[in-house]
């Protein structure tokens, strides 16, 4: 068997797929703050409690009204979209003209409490949610045994990538968007409804949170902290990817999840810090991260 | 009639003075886990567990004051430490309860020796704290790493699992769970192919858990605890670990966790603890109680929570025998030569290097169709006898018993 730095080559094509597939639910996080950022301007920190309440709400449909994964992954994106929207007429939309920092807390302060309440209610050891019976077990690939359900997930979120970016850099839509953010006013004049369209955006920003919410579902423990956890390493992978450019959030995502996933073969115990580093090396010699458009 | 009024109010003003003086005043702080992957198996339902010790003392006790705070250490040992020193100094704190994590634990210890005051460690695992790092203030009630290795380690080498791969949670916790199984496993025969170290709060295990596959032992020892061994467990059985012939042994599993998991993916895993809530009559009126009080009807007590019942419990009989909390060490000495008895516990009695002993239970989690009402979670495989169940005195490294 060929040795690839003393690891046998087939182990490393697992531990690489691993790390595409870890790579997914970075890239998904990473999408909806890079599409929130990009057209509102929002550092959206409530994000990581986002995708907490989509696995949750996959949680309570199942619990309470017998939806299983499958609707779930519809509803509870829109449930916890709708949320968003109403965040975002509530709140959001009297920052846009202000400093980045009051969003910035607005949102940190939102998590917090969400947070807070989701521990009040169901503790914080985490709820039960198993994978759905049609993605149950796996397949051999001769270097590595694929569980079904992983498979699904890269599926998943490469389409649900690709969708989005083709939407924003493609259409006529993600066209009025992105003009929409350069000069609201000019683009008013048009005829469009900016505040409308901002609106959406936001609420479709916190669906891809709870979509990925409940795609960690069956997998991660579903706890009130999951979400807090994994949020701080998004957004490096954002930073680096650099804020708001939608493609760089998603070549970097799957690109870190490959990387932290080698980490974790060769020098596990730095694992949940090779993220950071790459971060500091990347801001020191492209502060405005891989993909960013220098503002 | 007027001096009549004015001697019956003096008398009983002398009446409540003397009455005074006999009251006993006694702080008790819960120093827990408020908001972390701690929280459910120790927490809010900890300090409910040392009100309710405190409620059912002063009940027998009427001339005794308990009081009860609490606060979130959030996992670091700087403020455990501050947070303890100020409730030491300041809010004049005589003992400290529950402290659920070993770094953080380790620090209390040492604080409470030097301020002379008491810390019943209920919530800790690490065994160096009746061990390398014992203390004349510490009393160490529910569990520790040498007993979960004994328990879990030795009954999974005797049914043939006698090569083993850990996964370890990178901190004092997981190394000392990590060495006491090594030494249970190498001890009966068995032989360690691998391991691996993890940071805390991870929270995708497929990769280690794909070198755990390649490395063909018949059992992954998971060291870890909370979040982490419920990823674990979760991402083991969607990987098709079990399927494949190895098996898991989850070396520290509360009943909390297996809440979380779920009987499905829990089932089979085999764990050791010292209190089950499901136990015996009494344990079962106990958490009938914690029930009412905690307002959760989903959750159920951790052996944890019942050890800050039963070690406040103790810890107060032994200050009504000094009629005094005010010298820790002299509490502690107290505790020690006086037997125990409690609901949760049954008998027991407290180590010179201040080991509580009692049985520990072998369990297995149930299959689901097994599991007849909410809450049923484990059946019994082995009663561990309190003598056999901890580290033997001698082999403890404790400077206290060594002279």
């Amino acid at each position: 068997m060929v040795e690839i730095f003393g690891i046998p080559s087939q182990a490393l094509f697992g531990q690489l797929l691993i790390g595409l597939i870890n790579g997914s639910f970075y890239a998904l996080l990473s999408l909806g703050l890079a599409v929130i950022f990009g057209m509102l301007n929002i550092i959206n920190f409530s994000h990581g409690a986002q995708y907490m309440m989509g696995a949750f709400a996959a949680y309570l449909l199942l619990q309470y009204s017998g939806l299983g994964y499958w609707p779930a992954l519809i509803i509870a994106p829109i449930l916890v979209g709708i949320t968003g929207v109403i965040v975002e007429r509530l709140f959001l939309q009297w920052l846009y003209k202000l400093d980045h920092l009051y969003g910035l807390l607005l949102t940190f302060g939102l998590a917090l409490i969400l947070e807070g309440v989701a521990r009040n209610y169901f503790g914080s050891a985490g709820l039960p949610y198993t994978v759905p019976e049609s993605l149950q077990g796996g397949r051999n690939l001769g270097f590595m045994f694929l569980p079904n359900y992983r498979a699904w997930v890269i599926v998943a979120s490469l389409a649900v990538c690709f969708g989005t970016w083709f939407v924003i850099e493609r259409t006529r839509l993600g066209a009025y968007l992105r003009a929409a953010t350069e000069n609201p006013t000019l683009v008013r004049a048009f005829g469009i409804n900016v505040p409308r369209m901002i609106t959406l955006t936001y609420g479709f920003g916190v669906a891809l949170a709870a979509f990925a919410g409940v795609m960690a579902a069956p997998i991660y423990n579903v706890s009130p902290q999951m979400g807090s956890e994994l949020i701080i390493v998004v957004f490096a992978v954002v930073v680096i990817g650099g804020m708001g450019s939608i493609l760089g959030a998603i070549l970097t995502g799957f690109g870190l999840g490959v990387i932290e996933g080698l980490t974790k073969v060769f020098f596990p115990e730095a694992s949940n810090t090779v993220i950071f580093v790459i971060m500091a090396i990347v801001l020191l010699v492209r502060p405005a991260g891989l993909f960013g458009r220098r503002g | 009639m007027k001096r009549m009024i004015g001697l019956t109010a003096l008398a009983v003003v002398l009446a409540c003075g003397t009455a005074n003086a006999q009251q006993v005043n006694v702080k008790i702080g819960v120093l827990t886990d408020m908001s972390s992957l701690y929280a459910d198996a120790t927490g809010p339902g900890s300090v409910l567990a040392a009100k309710m010790a405190a409620a059912d003392f002063m009940k027998d006790h009427p001339n005794f004051k308990v009081e009860v705070i609490s606060g979130d250490h959030q996992n670091k040992a700087d403020i455990g430490t501050q947070l303890a020193n100020q409730w030491y100094d300041v809010e004049k704190v005589d003992m400290i309860a529950d402290v659920p994590n070993s770094g953080v634990a380790l620090a209390i210890s040492q604080v409470t020796r030097d301020k002379n005051k008491v810390f019943v460690a209920s919530g800790p695992a690490s065994s160096d704290l009746t061990g390398p790092k014992c203390s004349p203030n510490t009393v160490h009630w529910t569990y520790d790493t040498w007993m979960l290795a004994n328990g879990t380690g030795k009954a999974v080498v005797k049914t043939g699992g006698d090569t083993w791969f850990f996964l370890t949670s990178d901190y004092a916790f997981g190394h000392a769970l990590e060495r006491d199984t090594m030494a249970v496993v190498e001890k009966n025969g068995g032989k360690v192919l691998g391991k691996v170290r993890h940071p805390i709060n991870t929270n995708d295990f497929s990769s280690f858990l794909l070198q755990a596959q390649a490395s063909k032992a018949k059992v992954i020892g998971l060291a870890n605890a909370g979040g982490d061994t419920i990823n674990s467990i979760k991402q083991a059985s969607e990987f098709g670990i079990v399927k494949g012939g190895q098996s898991l042994a989850g070396l520290l599993v509360f009943a909390t966790d297996v809440n979380a998991l779920g009987l499905q993916t829990a089932q089979g895993l085999v764990l050791t603890e010292t209190f089950y809530w499901d136990l015996n009559d009494a344990t079962r009126a106990w958490t009938k109680r914690w029930h009412a009080e905690r307002n959760a009807p989903g959750k159920y007590p951790a052996m944890n929570q019942a050890g800050v019942y039963a070690g406040t419990l103790h810890y107060l009989k032994a200050v009504a025998a000094l009629k005094s909390a005010t010298d820790g060490k002299a509490v502690v000495a107290k505790m020690k030569e006086m037997p125990t008895d409690d609901p949760l516990f049954g008998k027991g009695t407290i180590r010179a290097d201040g080991r509580k002993l009692h049985p520990a239970y072998l369990f297995e989690v149930k299959k689901p169709e097994e599991s007849k009402y909410p809450g049923d979670f484990y059946k019994l495989r082995a009663t561990i006898p309190a003598n056999e169940a901890f580290r033997p005195l001698n082999e403890g490294n404790c400077p206290l018993v060594s002279g």
